[in-house]
């Protein structure tokens, strides 16, 4: 164990998953399927200790993510408790049951920035995506009063077939609600995203016709607006560097407290998480059997094992391996050089109709 | 700034400063100094935190130019040219404001 704990290096980010409430129903949500019940929710005082012994471990920036945070009454507690412990905060909000009050509170007790999801540039879809009558117009309120506010705003665009042929559109959208930073986030396949996935597959063309775009929309909007955006990984040749690399950079607490490597990482069986209710922070970063499980290179198989590229990709993403190939320790299948990754490009063609929707109890479907 | 080429000059009467939202922190545990901003981390080295203390919105460019001239016994085209630079490569990714 020593060995290990010499080579781990401080984490930059906690994402605090606050609450797994939300008045929206996105298909996309990267929540798990089984979501933490309201009454397991940490309280206030438990997430103020974790936001101090989050700055204790080096951590710089915390992100007060869901579900929806504003379904939390005492936000603005959270967010003057993580200001208190010297921690960057950033919101990541879908705007909806933030009133410009409650804005104010936050910006009032410390909030460094928050994030907008929009789902469309047409209301119509936007709402529809959203599964929520009124939601753009109510983001739109909202994404104004952080700017007349006076704090920076990042659009966050989540891309997926049902509006990837909008990506011009809903980048000048972000221009015109006055955010300097736009992420262009193609869906990643975790959770309800997993379950919708052949409802929100792009085809290979759609997502390089949008990569071509965001370059040219990079280029014209320089200096004005940032965008960062990722290919959409299934038509990757490479694996993304996930989380920059399991146990490397970030951590991730759960409304309950467990504490995860990401917020993907319960969908692999046989790892165990420890909680913030039973540990220190610091405990879990060094300790806890999830976080050692993928650190460093030792895990690794072929094509990964001997591949020069190990330290760039970490093998790309372990949730995705096992989601894909059934083994956490294989390389992820969106790399060329796995032996699966035909079966990639076959799962991407599979292409469904219907979505559906994220809500605490799912409708059970006739077979 | 909005429609700024990208690569002009900066004025010498401009004075630049960190956007709220953006914050210069030194953190042990990082191992030194770090800019931090929406949803970014950048390690500031010994020469960008010597600039980045002085944009505080009330010196003027020429003024940090000059300062740090005097300071770092640099020939003054030189320092303008490199801070000129970095202000503006920071003003692109809007770390900065001019």
């Amino acid at each position: 164990m020593a060995s290990v704990d010499a080579a781990i290096h401080a984490p930059l980010g906690l994402l605090a998953e606050l609450t797994h409430r939300c008045p929206l129903g996105c298909p996309y949500c990267s929540n798990p399927l089984a979501l933490d019940a309201p009454k397991d929710e940490l309280d206030t005082a438990s997430w103020a200790r974790v936001f101090r012994e989050a700055a204790g471990l080096g951590i710089l920036q915390v992100h007060l993510s869901g579900g929806e945070p504003a379904s939390r009454r005492d936000l603005a507690d959270i967010v003057g408790s993580a200001h208190e412990a010297g921690l960057y905060s950033n919101l990541i909000t879908s705007g909806v049951g933030l009133t410009g009050t409650r804005l104010r509170e936050l910006a009032d007790n410390g909030l460094d920035h928050v994030q907008v999801s929009i789902q469309d540039a047409e209301p119509q879809s936007a709402d529809r995506i959203a599964g929520y009558d009124g939601a753009f117009a109510r983001k739109r309120e909202m994404a104004a009063e952080v700017v007349r506010l006076g704090l920076p705003l990042t659009v966050n665009i989540v891309v997926h077939r049902a509006n990837i042929d909008r990506i011009e559109e809903m980048v000048a959208l972000a221009l015109s609600l006055g955010a300097h930073r736009v992420e262009i986030a193609h869906v990643q396949y975790y959770g309800w995203a997993l379950k919708n996935r052949g409802a929100l597959m792009p085809s290979r063309e759609q997502a390089e016709r949008a990569m071509e775009t965001t370059g040219a929309l990079r280029k014209q909007h320089h200096g004005r607006i940032v965008i960062d955006s990722a290919l959409p990984d299934y038509y990757a040749r490479y694996p993304k560097p996930c989380m920059g690399g399991w146990g490397r950079r970030s951590l991730n607490v759960t409304p309950s407290g467990k504490v995860l490597p990401c917020h993907a990482a319960e969908a692999i069986p046989g790892l165990t998480f420890w909680s913030v209710t039973e540990y220190s922070l610091a405990d879990i970063w060094r300790h806890s059997p999830a976080f050692n499980a993928f650190r460093g290179t030792d895990w690794m198989a072929e094509p990964c094992r001997s591949c020069p590229k190990q330290r760039e990709d970490f093998g790309g993403c372990r949730c995705q391996a096992f989601l894909l190939t059934g083994d956490a320790r294989a390389a992820d299948p969106v790399c060329h050089l796995s032996p699966l990754h035909d079966e990639v490009e076959r799962i991407a063609a599979i292409q469904t109709d219907a979505f559906e929707y994220r809500r605490f109890r799912t409708p059970v479907v006739a077979p | 700034m909005t429609g700024a080429a990208p690569q002009a000059a900066i004025p010498s009467d401009a004075k630049p400063r960190l956007p709220r939202g953006v914050r210069l922190t030194h953190n042990e545990a990082q191992g030194g100094w770090v800019l931090l901003a929406p949803e970014r981390i950048f390690k500031a080295d010994a020469v960008a935190v010597e600039i980045l203390k002085r944009c505080t919105g009330e010196a003027t460019f020429a003024a940090i130019v000059d300062d740090l001239a005097a300071n770092f016994k640099a020939p003054r085209e030189r320092i303008e040219t490199d801070v000129g630079n970095l202000l503006r490569s920071l003003a692109d990714k809007r770390l900065l404001e001019l």
